[in-house]
């Protein structure tokens, strides 16, 4: 019916038009149609980019996935060497995140419908959903490196406009602006980090650009060298620091937990399925290029392990519990990273199939997750866990739906998290020691504090004086999350997307699956133990390991840090200094011309008076100087 | 030709243009001020004439300017005294120091 490129095209057109429709027609349009555009065009969205995936995934080329681009038409031509078209391409990882945005997203619109109803400006958020859909699956489908960093920009406005969406609370807007601010300046990392690419590439496609280094014609001695590392692997650095903004990874994760101020579904569409993945995907799609440079691969693997195991960390004591999903949120990613890291080691290859298997499952089991959360908030209209507690009697379907996300983010088998984070496990484990270890240690962090969430939010207490309730229109997108955050692991990933494009064989090893496994019980074990039921074991450990305790709740005081790091960078360094320019320079400067113009004004004046004679007089005198003028020319 | 007529008229021209420029200057009444003008345009007329006579006398250019300037002083004597009669309406006066504002 519709050639792949025609789905191409519409798959991130359709939620494009409806963020106009939906967004022009406002409050004209009915709350309920709305809502029913947005949903519906989702639908459609998702039924294309099943279909596209299914047809790219069935035709592989010499057995082997490649880039497969759709069209390309030049937009902007700067230069002979500097060309921006506008292009939509196909890619293993591509096809997987289209497919995981769209359902994603899908269910997170169908659970706003209940969740959200009777907000004030309910059009305008399914509009900024609509927008938001959109962008992701523009950046993900984008055949250039440009075009990629255009959708990037609006996927963080229309993160900021979700995360400011209740602006009445000032709180929200500072987070909103955070977020914005935060991204930007690591975008300004990427932008930067894309011309210096291009520049070594003369091409903006990732095509020409993964080609340019497949080719060999790479010599990292030719654009130069600064600091004993090629152009391009600063540029690759930079590229790094713009996905390590989007993904949230330290120090520039700060925005990620503050962002829970908006709408709950938004949290799990943008700050958990999608969104903050872009900065993994941003690397995959460049994997073959990173991979050659070994420096950038490490640069990456231990700022994964860093955010991994610090954001583990800082979960085991938020009562927030939507910040304490953030911060899993930040943890997950972190393994993503890493696995991508680890992956330029030769025999880990595989690292970058595990990457994006738990990209794929987390996606599924975290907005299961935070979509859960926003039932129980939704119910308990608290975000705290001490207003929680017992709450298994009041709503038992959302407590068995938490408890799949809980397992499935322990790694605890048969769920989805136990494969993809198996494979992660065990390419860490060939490719550097070191890195398994922490690994391990995270995975046991992560089992403590979701099952320290559980318990303290459906048990602890042995009656709630809550009068919690659930409701069918938002259990039923959340039943159908579940059922890919329980079975999602059993697809043979590693048939469809690895760093070569050819498929894999991958087994699992039982022996090996011992060790996670076992520290992810433990930790549910520990978890059972301090919070099952109240006791006084949090607190009495809490005052022994005082220092760690004030760290973890600190949230490492990385906040305090970038606060004094830009009060003294920012504004006593350079916003002090400039405003006293601008003020006394600039102003001054200004303010003086203007001063003079007007006295001047004021002595011309007097000069045009109406008087005809003084004019007259005036007139004379010019005259007799002319004369005077000319006679002494002539005599000299 | 007797070149030596020439200078006296010069003088003489020079004289009316001074004159007319003192009386344009000093009196502010307009009517006066339009006759000062019309001594500077008659000085001018001697000038062509008598250069005309005494250096080009074959020719007749400067008589042919001398009638043109004749007609243009006639021309804006009328106008002169036009707007001199609106002034007069506005301002009740003919004194050029009551007209000093664009009405």
């Amino acid at each position: 019916m519709f050639t792949p490129a025609t789905e191409a095209i519409l798959i991130p057109l359709i939620p494009f038009l409806l963020f106009g429709i939906i967004g022009l027609a406002g409050r004209r349009l009915p709350e309920i149609f709305s809502a029913f555009l947005g949903i519906g065009g989702i639908l459609a969205s998702l039924l294309f980019s099943l279909h596209l995936s299914v047809s790219y995934f069935s035709e592989p080329v010499q057995g082997a996935f490649v880039l497969k681009e759709f069209f390309s038409f030049p937009w902007l031509n700067f230069s002979e060497n500097l060309k921006i078209s506008i292009g939509l391409v196909a890619d293993p990882i591509s096809m997987l995140m289209v497919v995981v945005i769209c359902s994603v997203s899908l269910m997170v619109q169908w659970f706003s419908l209940t969740y959200m109803k009777g907000e004030e400006r309910f059009q305008m958020y399914y509009a900024f959903l609509s927008l938001f859909t959109g962008s992701m699956l523009g950046l993900v489908l984008s055949s250039n490196i440009f075009q990629m960093y255009i959708f990037w920009e609006l996927v963080g406005v229309s993160s900021f406009l979700l995360i400011g969406f209740y602006f009445q609370k000032p709180s929200a807007v500072a987070a909103s602006k955070k977020a914005f601010i935060v991204t930007r300046f690591a975008d300004l990392g990427f932008l930067i980090g894309i011309l210096l690419l291009s520049y070594e590439t003369q091409t903006m496609e990732f095509k020409g650009i993964l080609d340019y280094f497949k080719s060999g014609n790479f010599n990292p001695e030719v654009s130069g060298i600064w600091m004993s590392h090629s152009l391009a692997a600063w540029a690759l650095v930079l590229i790094f620091v713009g996905a390590a903004g989007k993904s949230a990874m330290f120090p520039l994760h700060i925005w990620l937990p503050d962002a829970m101020e908006g709408p709950t579904p938004v949290s799990a569409l943008i700050h958990a399925a999608t969104m903050v993945v872009a900065g993994v995907f941003l690397v995959g799609r460049l994997f073959p290029v990173y991979s050659l440079f070994e420096g950038v691969m490490q640069l990456i693997t231990w700022i994964g392990v860093l955010s991994s195991i610090l954001a583990a960390i800082i979960a085991i004591s938020q009562t927030d519990i939507k910040r304490v999903l953030a911060y899993s949120t930040l943890s997950q990613i972190g393994y993503m990273m890493f696995a991508l890291g680890v992956a330029g080691k030769a025999g880990a290859e595989a690292g970058f199939t595990a990457s994006f298997f738990h990209l794929f499952t987390h996606a599924f089991f975290k907005s299961l997750l935070f979509l859960a959360a926003g039932a129980i908030i939704h119910a308990v209209h608290s975000n705290e866990v001490e207003n929680m507690g017992g709450l298994r009697k009041q709503m038992p379907i959302v407590h068995w739906l938490f408890l799949i996300g809980c397992l499935a983010i322990s790694g605890v088998p048969p769920f989805s998290g136990f494969f993809s984070k198996e494979e992660i496990l065990l390419n860490a484990w060939k490719s550097q020691p070191l890195v398994y270890g922490f690994a391990l240690i995270g995975s046991g962090l992560t089992a403590f504090y979701m099952f320290r969430l559980f318990f303290l939010i459906f048990y602890n207490k042995s009656h709630s004086d809550v009068h919690g309730h659930e409701s069918m229109g938002l259990n039923f997108p959340m039943l159908l999350l579940a059922i890919p955050a329980v079975f999602a692991g059993f697809v043979p990933f590693s048939s469809y997307v690895t760093s070569t494009g050819l498929p894999e064989e991958t087994h699992l090893h039982l022996m090996f699956s011992i060790a996670p496994v076992g520290v992810g019980l433990l930790g549910i074990g520990l978890a059972y133990l301090f919070y099952f039921k109240q006791n006084s074991l949090p607190e009495q450990w809490a005052s022994k390991l005082s220092g760690l305790y004030k760290l973890s709740s600190g949230k490492f005081y990385f906040d305090e840090l970038w606060r004094a790091v830009y009060q003294v960078a920012l504004i006593r360094a350079l916003a002090t200094p400039a405003a006293w320019i601008d003020k006394n320079l600039v102003d001054g400067g200004l303010r003086m011309g203007a001063e003079k113009t007007l006295r001047l004004g004021d002595r011309v004046k007097l000069i045009q008076n109406g008087k005809l004679q003084d004019y007259v007089l005036y007139f004379l005198m010019g005259i007799l100087a002319l004369i005077l003028l000319t006679l002494l020319m002539i005599q000299s | 030709m007797n070149q030596e007529l020439l200078t006296p008229l010069l003088i003489l021209s020079a004289f009316l243009f001074f004159t007319g420029v003192y009386g344009f200057v000093t009196r502010r009444n307009m009517i006066s001020m339009l006759m000062s003008a019309e001594l500077m345009l008659n000085s001018a007329n001697i000038n062509f004439v008598a250069f005309n006579k005494f250096l080009y006398p074959g020719k007749l250019d400067g008589m042919f300017f001398t009638l043109f300037i004749i007609t243009i002083a006639a021309a804006e004597a009328a106008l002169a005294i036009a707007i001199i009669i609106h002034v007069y309406r506005q301002t009740k006066s003919i004194d050029v120091k009551d007209a000093d504002q664009l009405i």
